[in-house]
């Protein structure tokens, strides 16, 4: 059974079609690759899958639920979760909190509860705290649990929002471009992170990526989209010997 | 236990050791005042200015809570006080003679302008919580005029039969003999109990530090501060960006309605002019929080007692005393956030006493 199943999805900003006739079949457990050159509409597409943009056209299921034009909000609540290509973490708050805003939905006790410090705020506050250095275990965070997120260095700036977005328990995990910015001994550990946690969440990941090592590596198939249009869609090996794929990324 | 889990209690204790350390200057302050009011030390002037520091603390913390938690600029709080100023003479007023308990009554008094304060927080909150940054500043600014103007031109009386209002005068309220005239337009609330005394202004600022202190470091918290540091983000984790706006909104505005009960129950004659619920005051309080630093408590309440003490005890240099407020602010200012005054703050002795402080209760909690 697919895990999400993308028909015909497509929006236009003014004349330009940014993203058209998007089919995508995702099965559960799978790591799927997104690449394309600049302007190539990846993050559009991201944004169509996750509510921030409505779709002009197209269906969007999500374990056969269908999730087309719904709230970014409602979105990740049926669950799909995402990371931002320019990182946005919450700046001025604790690693620590950071990911338990991402249980904020998970563990709940109500406002009141909080205010009076009743016994149910204790016991699910250190239910999330076991939870969120669990999740920040995984990306070896936890002994920067109490630092202000702003001063993690830029790689685990990114390995932070990828915990964030893994604490509200997604099915799908949407990641934009996990690897910008880091050098290639930091690619190597996060290529290692991505499919430690595919196997550990046994969650369904999509990514954009340029790094082609990371997308080689790692990745089951590849979908390539060039002026908001699929190129070629497949096995890595197909994909990156296509000569259609290597006229798009070098030209002529 | 291991040393992560360690950690997290630590980190999690850290709030708890913030609220009894803010909780005991409040009551040492206290109770270094009764002792000089009842040894006769104290002036008349001083001792009138206790209540007032109360309140315009409450607003502050209050304030906090909107602009330095949820990071939205609101300039309409004195709004919220009219608000929960009117409302609670109003019942006070109405009650006196059916209700002698005064206990019961100002509670009542306070639970009713804490409410209705909240509710126009939340109708307001609605309409304007889409807006942001300087747009949403400007409306609520024209929200908080709006309010003491509206007060202003309202009439209110009661009789037998029940209420009468009007937006006219006095007379075309038709009230029957035995009624009498509540809300004066103008003229305001005359004669209302005062009931506030310096313990139960103390009191509530008390609840009104836990009450926020608690929220903001709750699950509602974390999400409201999501808000402020990225509201992209917070969609895409799942957090309902309206709800928990309102919600800081709204309790935001019922603190500023129970520091308005306060101010009506302290003085004998409530009208809404635009000293006391104008936007010179908003923007009075706006100060306490920016000096007291964004999102820190404890600070609103100490800007807010400096801030209040210091205009009268500058009356000696007349001409000049609101220049040297505003040179003071500057220093403040200066003093507060200037990296080199941070730095030499942190290597001073009276951080050290604090520190000490913090670990004597660590130990014994």
């Amino acid at each position: 059974m697919a895990m999400l199943s993308v028909n015909n999805l497509g929006i236009s900003f003014g004349g330009l079609r940014a993203v058209d006739s998007f089919n995508i079949t995702i099965e559960k457990g799978e790591l799927y690759g997104l690449i394309g050159p600049n302007g190539a509409g990846k993050t559009t597409a991201f944004n169509l899958l996750t509510g921030v943009y409505k779709p002009d056209t197209g269906r969007v299921l999500l374990d056969d639920v269908n999730i087309t034009g719904l709230s970014t909000i409602e979105i990740n609540k049926a669950g799909v979760a995402r990371t931002f290509q320019n990182i946005r973490l919450f700046r001025n708050m604790s690693v620590l909190d950071n990911v338990k805003i991402g249980l904020h939905n998970n563990y709940k006790y109500s406002t009141t509860s909080g205010i009076l410090r009743l016994p149910t705020f204790f016991k699910t506050e250190r239910q999330m705290n076991e939870s969120a250095f669990d999740i920040l275990k995984v990306f070896g965070l936890d002994k920067e649990a109490n630092f202000l997120s702003a001063n993690l260095p830029y790689g685990k700036q990114r390995k932070l929002e990828i915990a964030r977005a893994l604490a509200t328990n997604p099915k799908l995990l949407l990641l934009d471009e996990p690897a910008a910015g880091m050098n290639p001994a930091e690619t190597d550990e996060l290529m290692e992170t991505i499919t430690l946690i595919r196997n550990k969440y046994n969650v369904t990941i999509l990514l954009i990526e340029h790094d082609m090592k990371l997308v080689a590596g790692i990745c089951e198939k590849i979908f390539v989209l060039n002026f908001g249009q699929q190129l070629a869609n497949g096995l890595p090996s197909d994909v990156l010997n296509n000569p259609e794929v290597i006229k798009a990324y070098l030209g002529e | 236990m291991n040393k992560t889990g360690l950690n997290s209690m630590n980190k999690f204790n850290k709030s708890t050791i913030n609220n009894i350390i803010t909780i005991a200057l409040i009551i040492v302050v206290y109770v270094i005042c009764q002792i000089l009011i009842s040894t006769g030390v104290m002036s008349n002037l001083l001792q009138g200015l206790l209540v007032p520091i109360c309140y315009y603390s409450i607003l502050a913390v209050s304030l906090n809570l909107t602009v330095g938690i949820l990071g939205e600029l609101s300039l309409g709080h004195a709004g919220f006080m009219c608000i929960g100023a009117f409302t609670g003479a109003f019942f006070s007023k109405c009650t006196a003679t059916i209700l002698p308990n005064v206990f019961l009554r100002f509670t009542l008094a306070i639970i009713i302008g804490a409410l209705s304060a909240a509710l126009l927080g939340a109708l307001i909150g609605v309409a304007v919580l889409r807006l942001r940054g300087d747009y949403l500043a400007i409306v609520t600014l024209a929200f908080g005029e709006i309010i003491k103007n509206v007060i202003n031109v309202l009439y209110i009386g009661l009789d037998s039969k029940g209420f009468h209002f009007s937006m006219k005068d006095t007379v075309s309220l038709n009230l029957l003999d035995d009624g009498q005239v509540i809300l004066k337009g103008a003229q305001g609330i005359s004669g209302t109990p005062q009931n506030t005394s310096f313990t139960i202004a103390v009191l509530l600022l008390i609840i009104t530090y836990l009450l926020i202190s608690n929220l903001i470091h709750s699950r509602s918290g974390r999400a409201i501060m999501a808000i402020r540091d990225n509201r992209i983000a917070a969609e895409s984790v799942g957090i309902d960006i309206t709800k928990f706006k309102l919600l800081a909104f709204s309790i935001s505005a019922a603190m500023a309605g129970v520091a308005g009960v306060l101010y009506s129950h302290n003085i004998s004659s409530l009208t809404a002019t635009p000293k006391n619920f104008g936007y010179n005051q908003s923007i009075m309080i706006l100060v306490f929080v920016v000096l007291g630093g964004m999102g820190n408590i404890r600070g609103s309440i100490i800007a807010a007692a400096v801030l209040t003490l210091l205009p009268e005890y500058l009356r000696f240099m007349q001409d000049y005393r609101m220049l040297i407020y505003a040179i003071v602010l500057i220093v403040m200012m200066i003093f507060n956030w200037n990296p080199t005054c941070v730095t030499w703050r942190k290597n001073h002795p009276i951080k050290g006493i604090f520190s000490l402080l913090s670990n004597k209760t660590k130990k014994e909690a």
